[in-house]
């Protein structure tokens, strides 16, 4: 039993450790929250040197070859250092939906541009409120032409190429990739409670795009992708709630009140050993859907649900604790507590809320006890 | 990343598999409730029995040195062989306290003729131990604990009561700490020894828990006299000892008690709510998924622990949150799954009530696993100071003579 990341991979976990705890700390991710730019280019340009665009990306196509572990990796990292770039979008969502559907040519023509931070990718498969169903899908997919309107993108507002979950004139939901810069395309971002990313509405006007997936299986390949996004976004929550469970700790120490550290009463130790139990179990979790996703294992589908439904409920509790523990001053703007809550909304909400993904694992257990 | 044992483990795992799978009967599918009246004559001579059987074939003590019958392997056969043996109707609860916990005190403190004299036999399980230590108004605080050890020549002469020992009653030897000083600070005060249980003056009463079971007992003692070549330790030094005893508490394994997610998940199945199958219903599908994702949470710590124990790492307090998940979520499914039966929920005839009354026998027996061996509360405090460094709790009981202490009326 190796349960465990290899050696070579921890290696990438301090490296990444080091590299966002001077470019992504929270002054610089302040810079993004205030409004100063939509995201962190330099951040981005910085990551892309580091070739970690391209991690799960084959060599052929120009990536790194390093696989889903090393992928998972950075994600947590990325949590921690709740980075102001869209890359969860680019490659979790748009780079893992060329791997899994697209075309040697469509390959060919994008990969390498993702690998090299040339070009920014998103998902577009929302439209209004409510989880991932195809039967919400309304935009039209037409002669090459996409015709609707996909709100909220993650992303979509920086990015240059969109996968976009839309119907063909058969009915049938079929995935097609946009050039976001093209002419009939209206982007218009967003107000959220996390701007440290980029929310937009998408809207397409008679706008070019190429069919991802041809016929029929658009909606099958948009949950396979949604599966393995599922357990990329876990490890963006796990990294920030660990990170929160730090804060607290460190502050609890710290700060005493009624003459001893407030960390030596009960109550804050109690909620904070809830929060470790939430986190490590957060953890293993995410940890399993790593290993289903490296290895394809036919408990990927569970797997990503429960990691998912736990990552978010860690993030959650860490998250909000965090405030708690530091009282009044956790409330303010210079405290950083609020990036972490912000960012834990912004990433239970991104593919697909908890019940969603509740009702998936419990679908999934039906489906095999019934076997 | 993988699951795949080492060429060692496999082959241990292998041996495991063989042994049990010729000496030991599979769990039959039916489910066994957890309303026990505690272990009789049948039970202990069964448990001896299989003891002696893994100790012929090399599997007791297996982390233990080979002059004792062990096998000197490292901690992760350990949780192998208990991996392979959980799918096994093989008696449990007679020896874990003695092996686990009171042997290895005595190898830690013990001269080497009482070695000589205790450890193979009660390995060989010719011989069971208990454990006394909490009393009455010493649970959680143990170190409060008042039993009295007075110095008379060669011997001390123990007074007081102990409380929550298991086995007292089938118990041929145990280990007990006592109050033999009240004048000095608490943990300053206590002396640590081992004793015959036959001794006149020792009596076991069992304790009839809320279940209707018995799997503890009160044990009191009248003037029982025990040699001083059987303390183990220094006078004074009995709190040390007994941190070395709650130091072997038994590595967690995968003991997933009953019911479990998968139980409810069943029982979801068969049944019908008012807006049709139990398992379409909204509010059912959340709680079994989280508490699947729980389950599969603890399963998963589980094998990251083996992880570091197969590269040398030893268990830490880490293993604290198997219990503390486990008893609450087995306490929340049975009585989710009572709620689901509406009214009839609270009938227990096992030929009425779903799987022979499991869920209401668990609703009952899990309050004592929120509480025995570290109730949930002093788990999160351990987590707390020691996983996460947030400093102890400013104590009052530190530093004034014991018998100084304010007490209560309870």
């Amino acid at each position: 039993m190796n349960f465990d990341f290899s050696d070579e991979l921890k290696q990438l976990r301090d490296q990444a450790r080091r590299f966002l705890g001077e470019r992504s700390a929270p002054k610089q991710v302040r810079r993004v929250l205030e409004g100063h730019t939509p995201y962190d280019r330099a951040l981005w340009e910085g990551v892309a040197e580091m070739g970690w665009l391209g991690t799960a990306i084959p060599e052929e196509y120009g990536g790194a070859g390093m696989g889903h572990l090393g992928l998972c990796i950075l994600a947590e990292e990325m949590g921690r250092a709740v980075a102001a770039i869209p890359f969860g979008s680019t490659t979790y969502l748009a780079a893992e939906a060329l791997i899994l559907a697209g075309s040697p040519a469509q390959k060919a023509h994008w990969l390498p541009k993702i690998a090299a931070g040339e070009t920014v990718g998103c998902l577009a498969w929302a439209e209004g409120t409510g989880n991932p169903t195809a039967a919400k899908v309304q935009t039209r997919f037409h002669g090459g032409r996409l015709s609707g309107r996909k709100w909220p993108v993650a992303d979509g507002g920086v990015a240059d190429i969109a996968i976009v979950v839309a119907r063909n004139d058969a009915g049938q939901i079929v995935l097609a990739l946009a050039d976001l810069r093209a002419t009939g395309v209206h982007p218009e971002t967003l107000q959220t409670l996390d701007p440290t990313r980029d929310q937009a509405k998408l809207t397409f006007d008679d706008a070019p795009a190429e069919l991802l997936t041809a016929g029929g299986d658009g909606w099958l390949v948009l949950e396979q992708l949604l599966d393995r996004a599922a357990i990329l976004f876990a490890f963006e929550q796990i990294g920030g709630a660990a990170v929160c469970l730090d804060m607290a700790v460190q502050y609890a120490r710290d700060r005493h009140a009624f003459g001893r550290p407030i960390g030596s009463f009960q109550a804050i130790k109690h909620k904070l050993a809830d929060v470790y139990v939430a986190n490590e179990l957060a953890r293993s979790n995410a940890y399993f859907g790593a290993w289903a996703l490296d290895t394809g294992a036919a408990e990927l589908r569970l797997a990503a649900a429960s990691a998912r439904v736990s990552a978010t409920d860690a993030y959650h509790l860490a998250s909000k604790e965090n405030i708690q523990t530091h009282g009044g001053i956790g409330f303010t703007w210079e405290a950083d507590c609020h990036l972490y809550y912000r960012r834990a909304k912004s990433l239970a909400l991104s593919v697909g809320a908890i019940p969603f993904w509740r009702d998936r694992v419990v679908n999934e257990l039906v489906a095999r006890n019934a076997a | 990343m993988n699951f795949d044992d080492t060429p060692a483990e496999a082959a241990f795992r292998a041996e495991v598999r063989a042994f049990l799978a010729a000496n030991a009967t599979l769990k039959s599918a039916s489910v066994q409730g957890t309303r026990g009246r505690g272990i009789g004559a049948e039970e202990i001579k069964r448990a001896k029995d299989w003891q002696a059987r893994k100790y012929a074939a090399g599997f007791a003590g297996l982390t233990w040195p080979k002059e004792w019958g062990g096998r000197e392997a490292p901690q992760l056969f350990q949780v192998i062989y208990n991996q392979e043996e959980e799918a096994y109707a093989v008696p449990r609860g007679v020896f874990e306290i003695g092996l686990g916990m009171c042997i290895p005190t005595m190898m830690a403190y013990a001269k080497p003729e009482q070695l000589q004299r205790y450890v193979t036999p009660a390995l060989k399980g010719e011989e069971v131990w208990c454990q006394l230590f909490s009393e009455p108004s010493a649970g959680s605080d143990v170190a409060g604990l008042r039993t009295r050890a007075e110095r008379d020549g060669d011997d001390w002469i123990i007074n007081g009561q102990k409380v929550w020992t298991s086995g007292a009653h089938f118990s041929d030897f145990g280990i007990i700490v006592t109050r033999s000083d009240p004048t000095v600070a608490k943990h300053d005060g206590l002396t640590f020894f081992f004793l015959d249980m036959k001794s006149p003056g020792v009596e076991p009463r069992p304790i009839k828990q809320i279940s209707g079971a018995s799997h503890f007992n009160e044990v009191f003692f009248t003037n029982v006299r025990v040699p001083d070549a059987q303390r183990l330790g220094p006078v004074g030094a009995g709190w040390k000892v007994s941190l070395t005893t709650l130091m072997n508490e038994r590595l967690a394994v995968g003991d997933v008690p009953r019911p479990d997610v998968t139980d409810l998940l069943n029982l979801a199945r068969s049944l019908d709510l008012d807006d049709g199958p139990a398992i379409n219903n909204a509010v059912v599908r959340e709680r079994i998924a989280d508490w699947h994702v729980k389950t599969q949470g603890l399963k998963y710590t589980r094998f990251r622990t083996m992880t570091a124990l197969s590269k040398g790492a030893t268990p830490g307090p880490e293993s604290s949150i198997g219990k503390l998940v486990n008893a609450s979520k087995l306490q929340d499914i049975a009585s989710f799954g009572m709620d689901l039966l509406g009214s009839a929920g609270i009938v227990m005839n096992p030929d009425l009530a779903p799987y022979q009354a499991l869920f209401q026998d668990a609703l009952l027996s899990s309050p004592s696993l929120r509480i025995a061996g570290g109730t949930d509360e002093i788990l999160r405090n351990i987590i707390a100071e020691r996983v996460l460094g947030l400093p102890s709790d400013i104590r009052v009981d530190k530093t004034q003579p014991f018998n100084q202490l304010p007490t209560g009326s309870r």
